[in-house]
């Protein structure tokens, strides 16, 4: 089969990822344009402050894609996604750290500030390597991945399930978070990595480095997204989903369920920490509060406000939500949190299926 | 793909939601103050407050005519106490709404996170609370103490006047309490403190169950010399670390606890009936007698409608910031960050405890150093100050990795010059 | 409305009255029980109001006694002062001439000199703004009641801003303490004399050592007596004599008081003193050691216990809706801010009762947050029942809600809950070990609640009828029970307790828009890991977790205390995937 077929194959019934494959191409070549080529007088300027934004919410939308594989398709609802993120997030934090050298505070080339600022002498072995990115990157991939594997293997093959499941999902995330604000850890404690210089030689200040990140970001979103609905459509998918519908009889017919969900619980999490990796340049500082349980939560209503179990629902629900969080926080900074608030309340209420059951609902009316 | 046919609905939704950042241009026909303190989330305890006093002092100075004939205009964002978000917001601040001046951040953390932005976009910001120093920005004046400006004069006190032998030195862990307690470690160590005479814990935010360390500090106290615990305790947490010493019986008299970060906002919070006597270290104390400090209390509670809402040392700092930022921009003529920077540099104001806080080469200030100690009313009774004014210090002379930098934007041009290898590091821009 | 089903509705009402009748009453029992706690306080208290007339009577004798034992002239400043000038000279410009009346006025021995010391160090000793007169207030209705110190004349009342308090410093309350110690050795209350002698042990000098030798000769109290032979024999231990430094070791065996301890050890270390003494030095400090380890393990046990009963406050509530109804309800640490609040409006509406308050905040904030959790099951969580992971959600938006509800309402600062007198200070078992009372009564009062909570889950209609909606809904619909009632109830009881756990939080930490995110983790992992659906696992889960984080604090410190704690109950579970103490049977499949 080649590629092509393989292509039309997987968007023959999903037309919604078919949009937002194409809103994606669309904004990959106009942002950067509308940002760097269009003067900044005219009324089409897409200023850096958008266009980092953007970004930020792309790399959500990604992490929330992630949540929405475990959840919506396996019924493993993880309240513990921000810790992949944020693993994710610190492995290019320490690249990020490292890229600093001499430029520092203090002027030290191989330790960053906080460790000099700590009185440390030598770099920690867990340091080594990340000044190397394409080592950063694989650490993007295996911290978390390894993390979710050794935490599904536990928890899958003893069947915990259910509440449960996501309760001690939220305790993984709460202890992470714990011990990175620990100073010891050699993480940078509560103030985390922070005063980033430049990534592979760019200065991430400039206009073009984040207009290159905001495609970057894209980019994985889009690829992140094939890959989502390549496997929810294999046979695996179909596997994962006979699941979360009916966990003991798809283990009666002789299906090694905890392999399956260690499977897709692992892909998410590496997914997350790929969002997490984005995240941190775009932003300019991880720390530990993005392994706060709310945080967490947070992701998971963003999947249930666009609509878990259809992928780009989860894509949608993540970029509204952040938009009407930065809208609110800037137009009323006193009350957004009761708008919010109703809207999570509102959205299980009336809308089970997310925005995205409610489109559906309209369109089979009309 | 001809199979694609596009919902208009949804296409709609995600168009708006993907371009609906986009700014518009601006009308300026006011000026701008940015106000970047958290509104919601944990931090929002203290930081509320802070935003109330630059509402209250942008208020009064439109009803003096405004600033360079136009009125000011405060615009207010909500970082909801989430650090990559100060970033973001300050971002928002200066890129879309164009604002000539920010007041904002109390954590250490946030101004770390949004100090790229304003370095990167020229911004100003005005930093209002005791730090840990260890940095000196161009577009950064620090109003609150360097920890040579609480700390050190504290410590020394307790020293001279209580002849405290033994020191607990109790703080949050992170780089505040971290910075300070480091500073003082060597500072005693240097005055011949015994390293066993010196307890060091670190508790994490918001610690709540203190049972098991006030229990260790009575018995470190109780070895028959006379104790102390230097205090670096944020926020939250001190509420539950005072009861827990009240009830153990901890008082005042036999182990003082003199804390950097209670002021008597924090104090409102607390029953403090079994804490008198304990002390504090500020710049600024609300019971300070002075006509400047009876007005700033009249103008807050009216502006707040609450006659009985205290008034605390980062207000201060704000008031002291705002009305240096007014004389700058009158004197420079224009808003301008780089030329408003040039002026603000040796301008004086009269702070609230009758005297002059003059700003310095490395963006600190001068301040009087006071020591009070808490009355029954949640206030403030100052038994020691300094004889004049201390100048800030942004870089400790008892750390080892920063006893040789300095900090001048007027002569060096440079925040973190080192005085041993001649050069100038750390900085974003030319 | 078919006129049956109506009637059967308010019938369905009127079935749990008397459940709602016996938690009330349990509610009220409970606080009765504290408030009566309290009044043996407030007997106290009377009691030492009524003991400083007795003593002012008392004290002309010991003064007497005092000036002769003392032969006062030779510590007697150059230039003495009469008490009148003595009392004004305390309102002096500086500390240190302060420092000096003080102790002109404890040498004078005047009988007057105590109560000025004492008001001096409460701080009702203030000077007349108008004339700068020295006198004593006390709080009267409409400003201060002005009493004169010389002559104990009533000099009228005054507004409160004519007065200035004359201010103390450390320094001068730890003289003013040790004064006061020495004119109250003749006190007739047995406590107050034993504080003294406490205060006086360790600071004796010579006269010291004949003011409390005297004492000892008219003490007839026990307990004051042996403090006094260890206040006395202190001193022995670095008298020249081997002797009588051995007969002072001897005497003090046993003590636990912290400066015994460390003048042992400075004699055991001492390179001057005899060696049959410094052995018995070292051997009277193995003997001390033993016990103050024993102490400290008690205390340790008993700061595990009261830290479990913190964790199974905030759990319990959440144990019944989810573990009884599983409902995973997010809002559950709002609930308890909402009954810390209640706390705080209760103190606010009744200031001059502050002792009491606590008798109405539990029922109040029981009701409050019982409302609100009646409110928030019919308004939401009714149509999510069957999916667990959505209420979730939702009660995550309601609890964003309230936060921000208390924020615009109250105010976005924390608030102050005071804690009333019998709840602050502490049982002083003795030199080693003490116990705080508001952690005491924590634990005490938990326990209460929870077996309340027992009795009416296990013995009432309402605890039949919620067990049996648990255990199989439509089998208890088809009984007749109304499960939607059962539902609303159930979910406004556990809400309730949140709330009433919310009052004893507030006597424990902040009261602020954020407290309750600081609880809803644990009482999650409280919950799961003593299993879920059983009260008794959540008791054994919180005690069992209280106490292995406060033997871990000591060698990881609180953090990684915490982190070690959750990292075995996340272990804990793949071993037990249903808890502790799973629920059996056919209802814990689902």
């Amino acid at each position: 089969m080649d590629k092509h077929s393989l292509l039309v194959r997987l968007f023959y019934n999903d037309r919604g990822g078919s949009l937002l494959l194409g809103l994606l191409g669309v904004a990959i070549v106009l942002v950067p344009l509308l940002n760097l080529v269009v003067p900044e007088g005219s009324a089409l300027h897409l200023s850096t402050y958008t266009v980092t934004l953007l970004g930020k919410y792309l790399t959500y939308a990604l992490l929330a894609l992630a949540l929405d594989l475990v959840w919506g398709y396996c019924g493993i609802l993880s309240l513990g996604h921000g810790a992949f993120f944020a693993l994710g997030g610190y492995a290019m934090g320490m690249y990020l750290m490292r890229q600093i050298g001499e430029r520092g505070v203090y002027g030290n080339a191989d330790l960053p500030d906080f460790m000099v600022f700590l009185n440390w002498q030598e770099l920690p072995w867990y340091w080594l390597g990340f000044d190397m990115f394409w080592f950063a990157m694989l650490m993007v991939v295996l911290v978390p991945g390894i993390l979710a594997f050794v935490f599904g293997w536990l928890a899958f093959r003893s069947r915990v399930t259910g509440v449960y499941l996501s309760i001690m999902t939220q305790a993984l995330t709460f202890a992470l978070m714990l011990a990175f604000f620990r100073n010891e850890m050699g993480f940078g404690g509560n103030n985390g990595l922070t005063d980033f210089k430049d990534i592979l030689g760019f200065d991430l200040q400039s206009d073009a480095t984040r207009a290159g990140l905001f495609v970057a970001s894209a980019l994985a979103l889009a690829l992140g997204y094939l890959l989502c609905r390549y496997i929810v459509d294999s046979k695996f998918g179909r596997v994962v989903v006979a699941i979360r519908d009916a966990e003991s009889r798809a283990r009666f017919i002789g299906y090694r369920v905890e392999r399956f969900k260690l499977g897709v619980f692992v892909i998410s999490a590496v997914l997350a920490g790929i969002a997490g990796a984005l995240y941190v340049p775009q932003v300019g500082i991880i720390n530990p509060g993005e392994f706060s349980p709310l945080n967490s939560i947070e992701m998971v209503i963003w999947v249930a406000v666009g609509g878990r179990g259809t992928l780009y629902g989860a894509v949608m629900g993540a970029l509204i939500v952040n938009y009407g969080k930065t809208y609110l926080t800037g137009a009323l900074p006193e009350v957004w949190l009761f708008a919010l608030g109703a809207l999570f309340v509102l959205v299980t209420l009336f809308l089970p299926r997310g925005i995205v059951g409610l489109l559906n609902r309209k369109r089979a009316e009309a | 793909m001809k199979t694609i046919v596009k919902p208009r609905k949804l296409s709609l939704v995600l168009a708006a939601t993907l371009f609906v950042g986009s700014t518009l241009a601006q009308a300026a026909e006011t000026i701008k103050v940015g106000v970047l303190h958290s509104l919601s989330g944990t931090m929002a305890i203290s930081e509320t407050t802070l935003k109330d006093t630059v509402l209250m002092l942008v208020d009064e100075q439109n009803k003096k005519g405004g600033l360079l004939g136009k009125q000011l205009e405060a615009v207010v964002v909500d970082p909801a106490s989430n650090w990559p978000l100060f970033a973001e917001k300050a971002r928002e601040l200066i890129a879309k709404e164009k604002v000539a001046v920010t007041f904002g951040c109390w954590t250490s953390v946030s101004r770390k996170s949004a100090l790229p932005v304003f370095e990167e976009l020229n911004g100003l910001l005005f930093y209002p609370v005791q730090y840990e120093g260890e940095e000196s920005s161009k577009n950064v004046f620090y109003t609150g103490a360097a920890p040579n400006q609480q700390a050190i004069p504290a410590v020394d006190y307790l020293m001279n006047d209580l002849s405290v032998k033994r020191w607990v030195l109790a703080g949050t862990d992170y780089v505040y309490p971290r910075t300070t307690n480091k500073i003082l470690e060597a500072y005693l160590k240097a005055k011949g403190v015994a390293p066993e005479d010196i307890m060091i814990n670190y508790t994490p935010f918001g610690h709540s169950d203190w049972q098991s360390i006030v229990s260790d500090i009575k018995k470190f106290g109780s070895a028959g010399k006379k104790t102390a615990v230097v205090s670096t305790i944020n926020g939250d947490a001190n509420v539950p670390f005072y009861k827990e010493l009240g009830n153990q019986g901890i008082s005042a008299e036999s182990i003082p606890v003199v804390a950097f970060s209670v002021g008597e906002e924090e104090l409102s919070g607390i029953d403090t009936k079994p804490l008198v006597g304990h002390l504090a270290a500020w710049n600024y104390f609300m019971s300070v007698d002075a006509p400047a400090n009876d007005a700033f209390i009249k103008q807050w509670q009216t502006f707040i409608k609450n006659p009985k809402r205290v008034t605390n040392d980062p207000m201060e700092a704000h008031v002291i910031g705002f009305n240096m930022w007014v004389k700058a921009v009158e004197k420079a003529g224009t808003t301008d960050t780089d030329a408003v920077e040039k002026a603000m540099i040796g301008l004086e104001v009269p702070n609230m405890t009758g005297g002059i806080a003059k700003m310095l080469p490395n963006h600190h200030l001068t301040k009087p150093v006071l020591i009070g100690e808490i009355q029954e009313d949640g206030q403030f009774e100052v038994v020691w100050k300094t004889d004049g004014l201390v100048p800030g210090d942004a870089w400790s002379d008892y750390l080892e990795g920063s006893k040789d930098i300095e900090a001048d934007w007027v002569t060096l041009k440079c925040g973190n010059y080192n005085t041993k290898t001649k050069k100038c590091s750390g900085q974003n821009y030319e | 409305m078919d006129p049956h089903q109506y009637i059967a509705e308010r019938h369905a009402w009127r079935r749990y009255w008397p459940t709602l009748a016996i938690l009330w009453s349990l509610i009220a029992a409970v606080s009765l029980w504290s408030a009566s706690a309290y009044s043996i306080e407030e007997v106290d208290a009377a009691a030492s109001a009524s003991d400083i007339k007795i003593e002012s009577l008392a004290v002309p004798a010991a003064a007497t006694a005092l000036a002769e034992s003392e032969s006062v002239s030779e510590s007697a400043p150059a230039a003495p002062l009469d008490f009148s000038a003595a009392v004004q000279a305390l309102n002096a410009a500086n500390f240190s001439a302060k420092e000096q009346a003080i102790n002109t006025l404890a040498a004078l021995g005047d009988e007057r000199t105590r109560a000025v010391l004492r008001a001096l160090a409460d701080g009702n000793l203030q000077y007349r703004k108008s004339d700068d007169k020295v006198v004593i207030v006390t709080e009267a209705a409409d400003g201060y009641r002005l009493t004169d110190p010389l002559t104990d004349s009533d000099l009228g009342n005054v507004d409160k801003r004519d007065v200035k308090k004359i201010s103390i410093n450390n320094q001068l309350r730890i003289v003013l303490r040790e004064a006061i110690a020495r004119l109250s050795l003749s006190s007739q209350r047995v406590d107050v004399r034993l504080t003294a002698v406490e205060e006086l042990t360790g600071n004796l000098d010579e006269a010291g050592v004949a003011l409390l030798e005297s004492a000892r000769i008219n003490e007839s109290d026990e307990d004051v007596i042996a403090a006094m032979d260890t206040a006395l024999a202190l001193p022995k231990l670095t008298a020249g004599d081997s002797a009588v430094q051995l007969q002072a070791i001897e005497d003090l065996q046993g003590s636990l008081l912290p400066v015994v301890r460390n003048q042992l050890t400075a004699l055991a270390d001492s390179s001057t003193a005899d060696t049959a003494v410094r052995a018995a030095a070292t051997r009277a400090i193995a003997g001390i050691q033993g016990e103050l380890q024993f102490y400290a393990l008690t205390e340790t046990i008993f700061f595990g216990l009261s830290l479990g009963s913190v964790l199974l406050l905030a759990g319990i509530g959440l144990a019944i809706t989810f573990g009884v109804m599983g409902v995973i309800n997010m809002a559950h640490g709002e609930l308890i801010m909402l009954g810390a609040y209640t706390t705080y409006l209760v103190q606010q509406a009744m200031p001059q009762y502050l002792e009491y308050s606590m008798l109405v905040a539990v029922p109040a904030a029981f009701l409050v947050s019982g409302l609100f959790g009646i409110a928030i099951e019919r308004g939401v969580i009714r149509f999510l029942y069957g999916r667990p992971l959505e209420t979730l959600l939702a009660t995550f938006g309601i609890s964003l809600v309230l936060q921000q509800l208390v924020r615009t309402a109250i105010s976005a600062q924390n608030v102050t809950v005071a804690n009333p007198d019998w709840m602050s200070g502490s049982w002083q078992i003795n030199a080693a070990l003490s116990l705080t009372y508001n952690r005491l009564y924590i634990v005490i009062f938990t326990l209460v609640i929870f077996g309340a909570l027992l009795l009416l889950l296990k013995k009432s209609s309402l605890g039949l009828h919620v067990r049996a909606v648990a255990q199989n809904r439509p089998m208890a619909r088809a009984m007749g029970i109304r499960t939607e009632w059962v539902d609303a109830l159930t979910f406004g009881l556990g809400s309730g307790i949140a709330g009433v756990a919310g009052v004893a939080l507030s006597q424990l930490t902040n009261v602020g828009p954020n407290m309750g995110q600081s609880y809803i983790i644990d009482s999650f992992m409280v919950v799961v890991f003593g299993g879920v659906g059983n009260l008794w696992g959540t008791l054994v889960g919180a005690f069992s977790l209280g106490v292995a984080n406060k033997f871990l604090e000591p060698y990881s410190g609180a953090v990684l205390a915490k982190i070690l704690v959750l990292v075995f109950i996340i272990l804990f579970i793949q071993k037990r995937p249903r808890g502790l103490f799973p629920q059996q049977g056919r209802g814990a499949e689902n």
